[in-house]
């Protein structure tokens, strides 16, 4: 086995780990290293080539090649080193040691001074949301057409089905069209929106394509190709209405229906993993449930904006840095996040107190779509943030700013209906 | 003529009404900010947007090179510059912002390089 | 073509009578309509090895199953197929259900499954912590076994081809000729293939073959199962096979673990006409999750990898049937080879041929019969050391395509590149389980499609998920 020794391993070469690495060795750890499973950086934008990144970082509409390489550019002025094709099976949070496969080396065994996780999430399938039916050729989800699409010059199909409103789903209809396939329909359990608003406007409407809210496949056909599905609304508690079903012919159907963060890593190694999010709990420094193991990015929750994932992933390399030069704030007291009204869940999970007050950008989602919303953060009575939005929907992060020299016990964050 | 236009600068995507006529706006209301503004005012005289796809290059056949218009085309133009990028091929290496194609459809604008591809 | 032998299927009966037919000095072609070894019902079952404890006594099914299940410590060993005796669990929950125990104990004893044994309720439960607690008490049955239902078929199939046997595959049959009331030959889409014997292993279709020799006496029915299949990292688990108590009506859903860690739930059992409807219904996958609660109430369908579908090949009328016919020599009808069948498979490969010999076939032994196979090694499941050492020797070793199980580029490659390799993305899947974990192929779908098109130099709307017109998808987008 080949051994390496490093200050700051980061699992994951996406926009995540790109982040937390250049963060890292900017905060002045010697030597970083990235260990991804592809054939290069930059993850899963590396076929997100439609523009919407970098907004409110850049301030400027960008592709995501054009968003990583920015990080990229950075990695290599500040000598980050990586490790391609190379699939980390084993984390040692114990022992800071990271076991990975490598074509060049054989099997690597670095060890290092902290780690972070940035793994990324996969999309959900048709299991996942049981859709009856055959099991043909021409099922995908969205982003492994998009791969194909995007990436490997590979068409998919040309009579489209999709189900799910998500980012990518939606995306994916846009990128179908402009290749020449007709998209049917985008087909929605819910009765809003699942991904965010300016993808319908410029990937559907802009182009006709129906979006069927309320609605779900009740059954796939075909047993080599797909030959199509039946689509059905849905009542109230979401069972079809088999009444209405219609049979709409198609060659191919796409899932968009949620992402999973990925953490068979993280849950091998026992590292505490928050139910609601499917990712490790975390403290506003992104320090996992494991002293010295940091996360950041979709790994923790899943994220619309890569801008909101590059600034929670700095925070993740510029404390696992800090951890590795032994450089950590001596905490004082640990608070919770709590949910409150119409609020999912919170991302930091815990706030770590120390005698050094710092902002700390709470990230949150809500539970339900809601016009005229104030977000509030208080402990126990004492509002000690708060901020107004027009609306609020579960597609769309939201934000608080808190100063942790305002808290007192536990927090609790929640959204209060504006008349 | 009264239109609702949905802002798509920021995933805010707020809901702005643009009230006038032939291009001129007389009333809006609605935006959450200034390139709101901006953009519900383009959006209700022109419509724009960036087109993004993929160009072939030569001599690879499972591999692409993301390209980007370097500015939003009209609306209307986009499927008619598909054709021509579907058209086009290009030898690496290539870097990004090189122009792939220039003054596409005549419109002015160039479709550029998103990625540096050796 | 000419051969002395044409085994129609090439499902676990018809390889495992092929690999049997293979120890003798004889001409033997495998032909099927799949382009792929693994039959129908033989990839589509729930990867079970059964004693036979609750067979009809005295029936050739219960002689074959019986008999089967001893023999696959050699088999697998022999064959390098995973397979783990993990025993199966009875449990009853109601006063009614704890009544009917003496009378399955007493079934088994007369199937000759002699160490089916009494347990207490506490003692289930401490078997199987997450059994439901009304358990009033149970029966288990220590034999029962899990296999890798695909690998048994592949090698077999693999090792009957080691030995000479031909494969003749996405051959489907329209024809068999007699001659003054002999075998002739047998018509496939690929050719006419002139033979002294047939044998009709063809499951779901043994009817249609049947037909054609004028042999038709009886109707397949497609029994119809539907499964759910769990992550392996899924709360709940078992460690046996949890059985229900059978009620008149139907045997009843089960839930136990794959060889390979899953968690598999199932199955339904509806009667249906169509011998190519495999698709899931919600009523189906509704029924399982249901009943399958009641045996252990903490199952987390929520963790569904994947739900599928198969049809068993029933008979009307019923039962497992051997028949070869006076006035038809050299034709071997096999029928009613239901959901026992995977089983009973290595004992009917010796049944049949033993039944050729002592009716006069003259097959000579072989001194040079290769008795092993070796198996694709699995690197997700090598210590370290071997790890690094695969990953020196062969460098694509180290290149992980498939996440979820861990399969590297080398192993997809040896999938390919076997005799009898993978030519489409499912095959790659059931040799070595790329594609097979949580992602259900999201993440390696679109690699296994570029290294397939690479490897067998066609461009990549060739490559079938499966068979003929499952085209993963429509070409390139940039020419």
């Amino acid at each position: 086995m080949y051994n390496m020794k490093y200050d700051v391993v980061v699992v994951g070469g996406g926009p995540a780990g790109l982040a937390a690495a250049v963060s890292a060795k900017e905060e002045g750890a010697e030597k970083v290293l990235i260990i991804e499973r592809d054939n290069a950086l930059g993850g899963i934008l590396q076929q997100c080539i439609h523009p919407g990144f970098g907004l409110t970082r850049f301030k400027e509409e960008l592709t995501g090649p054009e968003y990583y390489s920015r990080f990229t550019e950075k990695a290599d002025a500040l000598g980050v080193e990586y490790l391609l094709n190379s699939m980390v099976l084993e984390v040692n949070t114990e022992a800071k040691q990271v076991i990975c496969t490598s074509g060049e080396y054989g099997m690597v065994c670095v060890t290092c001074g902290s780690i972070v996780l940035a793994m990324g999430c996969r999309e959900r399938t048709r299991a996942g949301i049981v859709v009856p039916g055959t099991r043909p050729a021409g099922l995908y989800t969205a982003g492994s057409a998009q791969r194909l699409v995007n990436r490997q010059n590979i068409m998919v199909g040309k009579k489209v089905v999709i189900l799910g409103s998500g980012d990518i789903g939606m995306i994916m209809a846009r990128r179908m069209t402009l290749e020449g396939a007709e998209v049917v329909m985008v087909v929605e359990l819910m009765d809003y929106l699942a991904g965010l608003t300016r993808n319908r406007v410029q990937c559907l409407d802009d182009f006709g394509i129906p979006l069927k809210l309320a609605h779900t496949i009740t059954k796939i056909e075909g047993n080599e190709r797909v030959t199509g599905v039946y689509v059905a609304p849905v009542d109230e508690n979401k069972k079809p209405i088999l009444e209405q079903e219609e049979f709409v012919p198609c060659d191919t159907v796409l899932f968009s229906v949620g992402l999973i963060p990925e953490n068979e890593l993280s849950k091998k190694a026992s590292i505490a993993i928050s139910p609601v999010t499917n990712g490790p709990i975390v403290n506003q420094h992104m320090q996992t449930s494991s002293e010295g193991v940091f996360a950041c990015g979709n790994v923790v929750h899943v994220n619309d904006l890569v801008d909101n994932v590059s600034s929670e992933s700095e925070t993740a390399g510029k404390f696992a840095a800090r951890y590795a030069m032994g450089n950590i704030p001596a905490e004082t007291k640990t608070v919770t996040c709590k949910t409150g009204r119409n609020v999912r869940y919170i991302c930091p999970h815990t706030i770590s107190l120390s005698k050094e007050a710092e902002t700390v950008d709470l990230y949150f989602r809500v539970l339900m779509p809601e016009m005229g919303a104030k977000l509030v953060a208080k402990c126990g009575d004492e509002v000690i943030a708060q901020k107004k939005e027009i609306k609020v929907n579960p597609g769309e992060m939201n934000h608080i700013t808190v100063n942790t020299g305002k808290i007192t016990g536990d927090l609790t964050v929640e959204v209060i209906k504006e008349d | 003529m009264k239109k609702d236009i949905i802002c798509t600068i920021c995933p805010k995507g707020c809901t702005v009404t643009v009230e006038g006529e032939a291009g001129a706006v007389t009333s809006i209301t609605g935006f959450g900010c200034k390139r709101g503004q901006e953009y519900a005012t383009a959006e209700f005289t022109s419509h724009v947007r960036i087109l993004t796809t993929t160009v072939k290059i030569e001599g690879r056949d499972s591999d692409l090179l993301p390209v980007r218009s370097s500015r939003p085309l009209p609306k209307e133009k986009i499927l008619d510059c598909m054709a021509v990028i579907k058209e086009v091929s290009v030898k690496a290496p290539v870097s990004q912002y090189d122009v792939i194609v220039e003054n596409i459809c005549g419109t002015g604008i160039d479709i550029v390089a998103t990625k540096t591809m050796q | 073509m000419k051969t002395d032998v044409v085994v129609i299927g090439a499902g676990a009966v018809g390889c495992a009578i092929a690999r049997e037919l293979s120890k003798y000095q004889v001409n033997v072609t495998v032909v099927d309509k799949n382009e792929d070894v693994g039959g129908d019902a033989s990839k589509s079952n729930s990867a079970i090895i059964h004693t036979g404890y609750d067979a009809s006594p005295g029936t050739l099914e219960s002689q074959l199953v019986v008999a089967a299940n001893p023999m696959y410590d050699e088999i697998v060993k022999d064959l390098d197929v995973p397979f783990k005796r993990i025993g199966a669990i009875l449990p009853a929950f109601t006063e009614e259900q704890f009544l009917q125990l003496p009378a399955i104990k007493e079934k088994a004893f007369k199937n000759h499954v002699y160490d089916v044994e009494y347990k207490s309720g506490a003692e289930l439960l401490a078997m199987e912590p997450n059994l439901n607690p009304e358990v009033k008490g149970g029966l288990y049955i220590p034999r029962e076994s899990i296999i890798d239902p695909f690998i048994l078929v592949q090698a077999m199939a693999e090792n009957a081809n080691a030995n000479g046997v031909e494969f003749l595959l996405g051959a489907k049959v329209t024809d068999i000729k007699t001659e003054n009331g002999k075998i002739k030959s047998v018509v496939t889409e690929k050719g006419e293939i002139e033979t002294k014997y047939v044998i009709n292993s063809a499951g779901l279709y043994c009817d249609e073959i049947a037909a054609m020799v004028g042999k038709a006496d009886y109707k397949v029915v497609a029994r119809k199962g539907q499964f759910y299949i769990l992550d392996k990292n899924t709360s709940c688990q078992v460690e046996h096979i949890v059985l229900p108590i059978p009620t008149k009506i139907t045997k009843g859903k089960l839930m136990c673990p794959t060889i390979h860690g899953n968690m598999l739930v199932g199955p339904t059992a509806d009667d249906q006409e169509s011998k190519v409807d495999k698709s899931t219904t919600a009523e189906g996958l509704e029924s399982i999750a249901k009943d399958v609660r009641n045996l252990v109430p903490g199952v987390n369908l929520r963790d569904t990898i994947t739900q599928y579908c198969g049809l068993r090949p029933n008979r009307n009328p019923e039962g497992l049937h051997f028949d070869m016919y006076d006035d038809l020599a050299g034709y071997i009808n096999l029928s009613g080879v239901r959901s026992t069948g995977l089983t009973l498979s290595v004992a009917m490969g010796k049944y049949v041929v033993q039944q050729m010999l002592m009716h006069g076939a003259d097959f000579v032994l072989k001194e040079n019969f290769i008795k092993e196979r070796k198996g694709i090694i699995k690197f997700s499941e090598q210590p370290l050391e071997v790890q690094d050492a695969l990953i020196r020797e062969n460098p694509l070793y180290g290149n992980v395509v498939c996440r979820c199980e861990t399969i590297t580029e080398a192993e997809i490659l040896q999938a390919i590149h076997r005799p009898l390799g993978a030519k489409s993305v499912d095959a790659v899947k059931r040799r070595v389980r790329a594609g097979m974990g949580r992602c259900q192929g999201g993440f390696c779908g679109p690699k296994v499609i570029e290294i397939l098109a690479r490897e067998l130099k066609v461009s990549p709307e060739k490559i079938n998920k499966h068979n003929p017109g499952s085209y993963m998808v429509t070409g390139r987008s940039r020419g």
